[in-house]
């Protein structure tokens, strides 16, 4: 059998980014400033993580604009959505197989 | 076993931000309770119109109606701006704004239901066919709860199935529509309302 661990992505080794991740894949689209309430972090810290994840394709970015504000929307990718369900996959096999 | 807790703290945080970023959570058990007292209060009023009708007193029918239609025209407001300021309040609390995508997404699932019930009613009551009044309003209202509790605290949809049940019933046994809606909006309301205060709110 092989080894759970394998499977965890270190992508999503961070808690921005599986916040990210899980708000992304039960809605259609997100923007940032829903994001940045959800996750609690600062503009700065969640643009660099919203950033890795676009580079390696798991989200797209969708600007916009709002009257004259900018309004920033994510998606998640297709491969996005089956890179995180192997993740949440993996860590719940993890749990069962140490039982 | 440090790494099998890592994974759990990791899948309840992932689960947290899912539901957190889907559902509006903020909706507080005590407007519920509210709602239910509103309600039998509205039913109490109704039951003095109707019986003094009945009696044959000045009353006539038009003014009946329009005096029950009325009165569920306060119930209705005085339950929603009392839903508003608890659901608020806990907001405030638990620090979750309350303006967002799963507010406006939640009030517009209970919304459609809502509005297509009534039409639905203002069309029973122009034809007269008033013992349907309340199975109407039971089923329409049940089938919006059922609808909104993908977008809120699940457990909203039980009341949903015994606000259809209720509303089933009372198809058949026409004649008691006051009873049943002083039941399922007044009576399953406030059981509602104390079960989810308890669950999720008392400290």
């Amino acid at each position: 059998m092989n080894n759970p661990i394998e499977n965890l992505n270190k992508t999503f080794d961070s808690r921005i980014r599986l916040g990210i991740m899980s708000a992304l894949i039960v809605n259609e689209e997100v923007n940032f400033n829903t994001l940045k309430e959800l996750i609690n972090v600062t503009d700065g810290n969640l643009a660099s993580h919203l950033k890795a994840l676009e580079e390696m394709q798991y989200i797209k970015v969708k600007k916009g604009f709002i009257g004259r504000k900018t309004n920033t929307n994510y998606t998640i990718t297709k491969a996005g959505e089956k890179a995180f369900k192997i993740h949440i996959d993996a860590l719940g096999k993890m749990i069962k197989d140490m039982q | 076993m440090n790494e099998q807790e890592t994974s759990l703290r990791e899948l309840r945080h992932i689960k947290k931000m899912m539901e957190q970023s889907s559902r509006f959570i903020s909706l507080s058990g005590l407007s519920g309770i509210v709602a239910g007292l509103c309600a039998l209060a509205g039913a109490w009023f109704a039951t003095r119109s109707i019986s003094a009708y009945a009696h044959g007193g000045q009353l006539n029918y038009d003014t009946l109606i329009s005096q029950l239609v009325f009165i569920a025209a306060c119930v209705l407001a005085c339950a929603f701006v009392f839903a508003f300021i608890f659901t608020y309040l806990r907001a405030k609390k638990t620090g979750v704004s309350i303006w967002g995508n799963t507010t406006y997404r939640m009030l517009f699932n209970l919304a459609v239901p809502l509005v297509a019930g009534g039409f639905f009613v203002l069309r029973i009551l122009q034809m007269d066919h008033v013992f349907l009044i309340a199975p109407t309003c039971l089923l329409f209202y049940g089938l919006a709860l059922v609808n909104v509790s993908k977008y809120t605290l699940g457990e909203i949809k039980y009341l949903g199935y015994c606000e259809i049940i209720l509303g089933v019933i009372n198809l058949w046994v026409p004649g008691y529509g006051l009873a049943f809606w002083a039941a399922g909006f007044g009576i399953l309301h406030i059981i509602y309302g104390i079960i989810m205060w308890w669950k999720y709110e008392r400290v």
